[in-house]
């Protein structure tokens, strides 16, 4: 995976409730057995104004030029400011892929669901929980001044708004200690594997219905 | 010190290893697996050299993205006319094969949606921790076991180390007191609770659902309440083990049989919250206020009983919910103060990993039986949740019921609920379903979904627009 430490990016504004992960990459793209490419299908029914298939020359599609992604200020942008619940609905991995592919980097919201939460800091993303007030202000100030920039610092868990500001945010310490250092979760959790052994021989002992063979 | 809940129990019991900031490692029994979910999982295994931990804890079939026509279905995967959705069906196939992983392949008998068959092949059993990618895991919570729903990421992390990162949740009771009002299903009840607290209101819990309502629910009824538990945003949902669970499991054959299924059961029977244990949340429903729900909206909150109306926005007091309201008008093509049993349907799908085992198709065909689907309905399909649904219904002659009245037997898959296969709904068009999301786009672009139960979908297919299912009921038991 890769690390996470500091980022300074355009701030793009998604003004919307509960966008689910339907609204971040639709369903016809997940036939794919591949990790990348979704960037250019990232939110596809509300910034195409055609349905998108798999296969199709997306160059080629009629753009809905009112969708904040495809206005001019926009066009660059890393950090993606969102509304409450971000992320819910289906587990689709595919919705933080299609988010990096893009170029997003982080995700600055008043909260998400967790499958998706969880989802961004495997894949090197970063999803900041702020005070709902605190994101509404953001709203304000990024649709007030084009070009608004913030950089991200993970290791002082701070953003620095354009003025010079600094607003904290928390993360947990081992989650950020992996997007830091890029680590590798299963390789993390494969140090721990007389523990897991351990663990198994007596849930075995213990409760042997569950070793039945699928 | 106060007792422990289900939830407690089941973390305490598969902890691993604690880490300081609250992460801990838990141990999983059981993974389900399935083609859309999975193939980056096992590309990370194969460029990593690392092999599963416990190839035999998994258990794979294909479901989301398979086609649901006796047609394609009955020429194999070679039949699948889609060539992108034939590729992962086949890789799912190459993967379990190379990794030895059981898959009950498209043409086997026993395929059918993860959820349905988990707990139909005995695969899921209480008291253990299940995952599969798939956000709809949260079903195997009724029959006490801990499932989640997890990311790519992590399938390849429990394929490799058989544990889950994950952080404990905090404990939710939601509980349903009283008496159910005839016609009224799981379906309603658990529409009606997440119209109570919103599909957030249980982000960051574990939800527990108890109270004699619940208790009196079948099995089939009590996957339908813990499979839209992640609807209300929490990933698990649990109910208490019984005797209606272990009655549920003994014989399947998965599970542990003879003197080690009496074992098992012994320790199943204490898979329930102790009466002192602590809730950091309780709710309390009253049955007798739920009656047949129906979704108007763009999400599982917006919910009203089928004798309401579709709400006003400018009745609305908080300005971002208003604009919710707003925006999901204008992409269901609703107006405000709409009678719900005035939105009229095009198309109508019983089936999905909520509402498509054997009572849902049970309590359809009741409905649908001696009549016929309405003029103006386009299409009425019914799809089982696994070939062995398909095969008791059949010995049932649900299927002739069905056909007689104009739906559609098909066969076994996730279809329409996120149409990834051919089963979409067209742009514009309004659908009766048994299904869990009425998001944007869900069950085909541009299409609008109302989320229904079965018997309301079914009542909806004769009339061409909702009805109060209840007023049927009452018909057929007078005639």
């Amino acid at each position: 995976m890769k690390a996470f430490t500091v980022h300074t990016g355009l701030a793009m504004p998604l003004d919307r409730a509960n966008v689910d992960t339907d609204f971040i990459i639709p369903k016809q793209f997940l036939k794919s057995i591949k990790r990348s490419g979704f960037g250019v299908n990232l939110f596809d029914e509300h910034r195409y104004l055609d349905k998108g298939e798999p296969d199709a020359d997306n160059s080629q599609r009629p753009l809905n030029k009112d969708f904040v992604l495809n206005q001019p200020r926009y066009q660059g942008a890393s950090v993606l400011l969102a509304r409450e619940n971000f992320g819910c609905g289906s587990s689709r991995e595919h919705a933080p892929w299609a988010l990096d592919d893009f170029g997003f980097r982080v995700v600055i919201a008043p909260s998400y669901a967790d499958i998706f939460f969880n989802n961004c800091f495997k894949n090197g993303i970063l999803p900041i929980v702020l005070d709902k007030n605190l994101v509404d202000q953001l709203f304000k100030e990024v649709n007030a001044a084009e070009g608004y920039t913030l950089t991200v610092n993970l290791p002082a868990q701070s953003i620095t708004r354009p003025d010079g500001s600094v607003i904290h945010f928390e993360v947990d310490a081992f989650r950020k200690h992996c997007l830091l250092n890029g680590l590798d979760d299963i390789g993390l959790t494969l140090e721990d594997a007389d523990a897991i052994s351990a663990f198994e021989n007596q849930w075995r002992e213990k409760s042997p219905w569950y070793f039945k063979p699928a | 010190m106060s007792g422990k809940t289900l939830y407690d129990k089941l973390w305490d019991s598969h902890l691993v290893k604690q880490r300081e900031d609250g992460t801990a490692l838990i141990y999983i029994d059981r993974q389900l697996i399935h083609e859309v979910t999975s193939p980056q999982a096992f590309e990370g295994l194969r460029l990593t050299g690392r092999k599963p931990w416990r190839a035999d804890a998994n258990l794979a079939t294909p479901d989301h993205n398979i086609p649901t026509t006796k047609a394609e279905r009955s020429r194999g995967l070679e039949g699948i006319v889609d060539p992108v959705s034939r590729i992962q069906v086949r890789t799912l196939a190459d993967n379990c094969r190379d990794y030895g992983i059981t898959e009950l392949d498209m043409n086997d008998i026993r395929q059918g949606i993860v959820h349905v068959v988990g707990p139909e092949q005995g695969a899921t059993l209480p008291g253990m921790t299940i995952v599969c990618g798939d956000s709809h895991t949260s079903t195997h919570g009724a029959l006490g076991a801990l499932a989640h729903g997890i990311g790519t990421s992590e399938v390849e992390h429990v394929l490799a180390t058989q544990c889950l990162m994950q952080k404990k949740m905090k404990n939710m009771l939601i509980r349903v007191d009283g008496k159910l009002n005839p016609g009224v299903t799981a379906k309603d009840i658990v529409l009606a609770i997440i119209g109570e607290i919103g599909t957030a209101g249980g982000t960051g819990y574990t939800i527990e659902f108890g109270g004699d309502v619940i208790r009196s629910l079948s099995m089939e009824g009590r996957m339908t309440i813990c499979n839209m538990a992640i609807e209300a945003g929490a990933r698990a949902g649990l109910i208490a083990v019984d005797q209606t669970t272990i009655d549920y499991i003994r014989g399947r054959p998965m599970a542990p049989q003879g003197e080690m299924f009496n074992r098992a059961a012994e320790f199943w029977k204490t898979l329930v919250s102790d009466a002192d244990a602590h809730f950091d949340r309780v709710v309390v429903l009253d049955a007798a206020d739920i009656i047949p729900q129906v979704t108007w909206g763009t999400s599982p909150e917006m919910v009203a009983p089928v004798t309401g109306v579709v709400p006003d926005p400018d009745l609305e007091k908080d300005a971002s919910r208003a604009d919710n309201i707003r925006q999901a008008l204008k992409y269901m093509g609703l107006k405000p103060g709409t009678a719900i049993k005035d939105i009229k349907l095009d198309v109508v799908f019983i089936g999905s990993c909520t509402n498509s085992r054997i009572e849902d198709l049970r309590a359809a065909a009741a409905v649908v039986k001696g009549r016929k689907v309405a003029s103006t309905i386009e299409l009425a399909m019914v799809v089982p949740g696994s070939g062995l649904v398909k095969q008791q219904a059949e010995a049932e002659g649900l299927d002739k019921i069905f056909i007689e009245a104009g739906l559609e037997w098909r066969e076994p898959g996730c279809s329409m609920c996120l149409a990834m296969n051919a089963d979409q709904l067209p742009a514009g068009k309004h659908c009766a379903s048994t299904s869990n999301r009425n998001f944007e786009g869900r069950q085909g672009f541009g299409g609008r979904t109302h989320l229904v139960s079965p018997a309301m979908a079914a009542a909806a297919a004769i009339h061409g627009h909702f009805v109060d299912v209840r007023d049927i009921l009452l018909d057929t038991a007078r005639t």
